[in-house]
């Protein structure tokens, strides 16, 4: 262990033949995204106060949270929570409630709900306290779209100066279909969509890129090294070499996020499950999705030049050097 | 590429060791007083604390202006004695509007308006309506500019409220066109400083116009104002005799006589002048203590005040006294400010939050480093060692630039050093397959490492955008996740390519193995 490596995902020179389940890939893929932005659209996002406004508070009471009580001083004071659920242990108390129609009135809806609670179970503490604003609430969505939908950009971009066009068209459809695999994801879970999710995403898209190139730049190396070799056996070849590569990513990342999601606290629990699903969306999109969508763009265009230069003999990769 | 002469070694050791020394507040505490000792600014999610997002209503700026500008109208009109009608500002198309009654008088109504002083050059325009209308049109670019100068000013005057509280470090920063930011660590409960900056305190000095009658529409110039907590409503002269600006001071105490809490104000020497004036030839007449726009009190005048001081009862407890004084000290808003959004938390839950971060943080972290043992063996390990000094960089540069470490920032630390291995296993298994290859070992870590950059440097541009990104459109915490994550990619193309090849090198140097261990 301390010298020598002591295991490897898979063994040396794999032959898998991943492009032959291209077809099979793209079309589930392409069922999950299509599934996913019908949950999407019903039943919808679980938004978070940061995109629906509202007021959530958090109270630590002094004896084990007397809910039906609580119910009962909250409606006799005319207070319509949205949720009134103890959460973690006995004693923590979770109150949301709906954006009221004026920013005033947010104000003092949370303070009469302070004032219910000393009332019903005198020595309760109010431990967190959001209130969002609904002008806020629309900025803070618009901002995130605005945010996610520039990287997306800029990467597209950056891919397209980089390498041919068409890696960068099958790395951004490819950004496409995780991300709304992911929303779905977020969808079945009831997961709460906040701010932090959008950084989720954003992490995830950057995670995946850098996955994606990496594969494509083995790709655009063999293209030189291979010059007559057919692109599907040459993208097989490709993504055979760097295996090892994209699985050992994958699980660095992956058991950075999974003590996050098990003991990293409410707000962190719900960006790191989402993260975990990205990383492995974006593993498999990697190998079944965005390698095939570059064969489909790049059968002929990728090989113009290939009648005009003299045939080399094929070594495979890995052998005799 | 893996040749590092001595003034390299030593550059890159030094950054390692810079990075550690301005670490090293983080851990223990200063030796000596003189040293700069700059910690991890902890974000509020993390310190506990309460972080208030306040929106300047920059519709009654305007209105105001208007107002103020209808006035103008008024007092010009009838100096050169043009009947008008219909005089009214509009805010809705920013202007105020005016119909002169006979149309001989149009050229002199349109010259008397044009004698009304503006604020800004071209703050508005004079226009010439058909049918007999002029209007005073505000111009946008005025309008901004005073809206910026409100946010200023309300940023000045939030700053000296919050002073007086003894908040111990508030932070007040603008925030857009029309916002301002007010951040108060340590801060449970912020109900009181909300009540504080909810209110415009606005306080003026006017005579009652006793010929109105109870119940009888106010003439122009006059408005019907509440009296606070009574339920009456008395008629106020529009015109301000005296402006709670010029105030010096003003202090809570209770009234001498009657033992109930008052609150006692001193004059500057123009406020003092004219308050002496007023109450001089008005002896015997109400004048009214007006603060956004209900009466405090109307007193009559029994005797010429010419000492510049006075005190003002109210119906308040001791701390209505006290905030009341507090907000004449620090002066009136230039516009209402209204919180839009607000994000407290307790300093129990902070600690609780800190606790489960660093939980996480230190076992992903082994997580990480048993994996790269495992799967890399040596090369593992100088990667490990990369990592280690990746994340001491990561504080220094946080604690250098004083940026504030928030919950997601926590959760970006550990994902960094989650994909900051993966430029050492990108390099790694570039190495395994060049020596496999049949290359020497040198050759192998040379062709390795070449090969394998430019590949991790389009990786962390492409993470790097996207973080950008987040930074500039995000808020609040997730502005700290964009923030460590986007520090850590460039310590990672430092850490894993730069420092662990250094290793690498030397190691070679020292050994000369044979094979590299790599299969």
């Amino acid at each position: 262990m301390f010298y020598r490596p002591m295991l490897r995902f898979v063994p040396d020179n794999t032959r898998f033949r991943f492009m032959r389940a291209r077809w099979f890939g793209l079309a589930g893929s392409f069922i999950l995204s299509t599934l996913s932005i019908g949950l999407f659209i019903y039943p919808g996002l679980n938004l978070g106060i940061d995109f629906k406004g509202g007021i959530v508070m958090e109270a630590h009471t002094p004896t084990p949270a007397n809910i039906p009580a609580l119910r009962t001083a909250f409606g006799n004071a005319h207070i319509s929570t949205a949720g009134l659920q103890s959460f973690g242990g006995p004693q923590d108390l979770l109150i949301r409630l709906d954006a009221q129609p004026t920013e005033g009135g947010n104000q003092a809806m949370q303070a009469e709900v302070r004032k219910v609670l000393e009332a019903t179970q005198p020595g309760s503490k109010v431990v967190r306290s959001d209130v969002v604003g609904a002008s806020v609430s629309h900025e803070l969505f618009t901002n995130g779209l605005l945010a996610l939908g520039i990287s997306l950009a800029m990467i597209l971009v950056y891919i397209w100066f980089r390498f041919e066009w068409q890696f960068a068209v099958g790395a951004v459809a490819t950004l496409l279909l995780d991300v709304t695999k992911t929303i779905g994801f977020l969808v079945i879970t009831r997961i709460q969509f906040d701010l932090v999710m959008v950084a989720a995403i954003l992490t995830i898209i950057g995670y995946s890129t850098n996955d994606k190139v990496v594969v494509y730049d083995r790709v655009r190396e063999n293209l030189r090294k291979y010059k007559t070799m057919p692109l599907s056996d040459l993208i097989d070849l490709s993504i055979n070499e760097t295996l090892n590569r994209t699985l050992g990513t994958s699980s660095t990342v992956f058991l950075a996020s999974l003590p996050l999601a098990l003991f990293g606290g409410e707000t962190l629990s719900g960006f790191a499950w989402a993260m975990l699903f990205g990383i492995a969306i974006g593993t498999v999109s990697s190998i079944m999705i965005a390698a095939p969508i570059l064969l489909l763009l790049g059968e002929h265009r990728l090989r113009r030049d290939v009648t005009t230069l003299p045939v080399k003999p094929q070594v495979p990769a890995g052998a005799a050097r | 590429m893996m040749y590092f002469g001595r003034a390299k070694t030593l550059l890159i050791l030094g950054i390692c060791v810079l990075g550690a020394l301005l670490a090293l507040p983080n851990v223990m505490p200063s030796p000596a007083p003189w040293l700069p000792w700059r910690t991890v600014h902890l974000g509020l999610d993390l310190r506990g604390g309460s972080y208030l997002l306040m929106q300047v209503d920059m519709s009654a700026i305007e209105r105001e202006r208007l107002d103020d500008l209808a006035d103008s109208v008024r007092t010009v009109l009838l100096k050169a004695n043009i009947g008008y009608q219909n005089l009214a500002p509009q805010p809705g198309s920013h202007r105020v509007f005016v119909h002169v009654r006979d149309a001989a008088q149009h050229d002199a109504a349109l010259a008397a308006l044009r004698t009304i002083p503006l604020s800004v050059p071209g703050e508005f325009t004079v226009d010439d309506l058909p049918g007999n209308n002029l209007s005073l049109t505000l111009q946008p670019g005025a309008l901004k500019q005073r809206g910026a100068d409100a946010v200023k000013q309300s940023i000045e005057i939030v700053r000296r409220r919050i002073d007086e509280t003894g908040v111990a470090d508030p932070e007040i920063t603008r925030q857009g066109d029309s916002r301002i930011i007010v951040e108060l660590p340590g801060i449970e409960d912020p109900e009181r400083i909300k009540a504080l900056l909810g209110k415009t305190a606005k306080m003026t000095f006017h005579m009652l116009d006793e010929s109105v009658l109870p119940g009888q529409p106010a003439p122009p110039g006059v408005e019907v104002l509440p009296v606070q907590n009574t339920g009456e409503h008395l008629p106020v002269r529009k015109h301000v005799e005296v402006d709670g600006a010029d105030l010096t001071d003003a202090q809570a105490g209770t009234n001498s006589q009657t033992g109930g809490w008052v609150v006692n104000f001193k004059f500057n020497s123009l406020g003092a002048r004219r308050f002496a004036d007023i109450t001089r030839t008005n002896v015997g007449h109400r004048f009214a203590v007006v603060l956004d726009n209900q009466i405090l009190t109307a007193p009559v005048i029994q005797t010429p005040i010419l000492g510049g001081s006075g005190e003002i009862t109210g119906n308040w407890d001791a701390q209505g006294a006290t905030n009341l004084a507090l907000l004449l000290r620090a002066g009136a808003l230039p516009a209402p400010l209204q919180v839009v959004e607000e994000r407290t938390v307790g300093p129990e839950l902070g600690a609780d939050s800190i606790r489960k971060g660093a939980l996480a943080l230190a076992s992903g972290f082994a997580l990480v480093i048993l994996f790269m043992g495992t799967f890399y063996g040596l090369f593992g390990w100088f990667a490990n060692v990369a990592l280690v000094v990746n994340l001491i960089l990561m504080i220094a540069i946080l604690s250098l630039f004083g940026a504030a470490l928030t919950l997601p920032g926590m959760a970006g630390l550990l994902l960094t050093l989650g994909m900051a291995v993966d430029a050492n296993i990108l390099i790694n298994e570039r190495i395994r397959e060049e020596t496999k290859n049949g290359r020497t070992p040198l050759n192998a870590m040379e062709t390795g490492f070449r090969r394998a950059f430019s590949t991790i440097l389009d990786s962390n541009v492409t993470a790097f955008l996207a973080h950008v990104m987040l930074f500039v459109f995000g808020s609040g915490p997730v502005k700290g996740f964009a923030l460590t994550i986007t520090i850590g990619i460039v310590t990672t193309l430092f850490t894993a390519t730069v420092l662990a090849r250094l290793m690498m090198v030397k190691w070679y140097a020292a050994k000369r193995p044979q094979v590299l261990p790599v299969i």
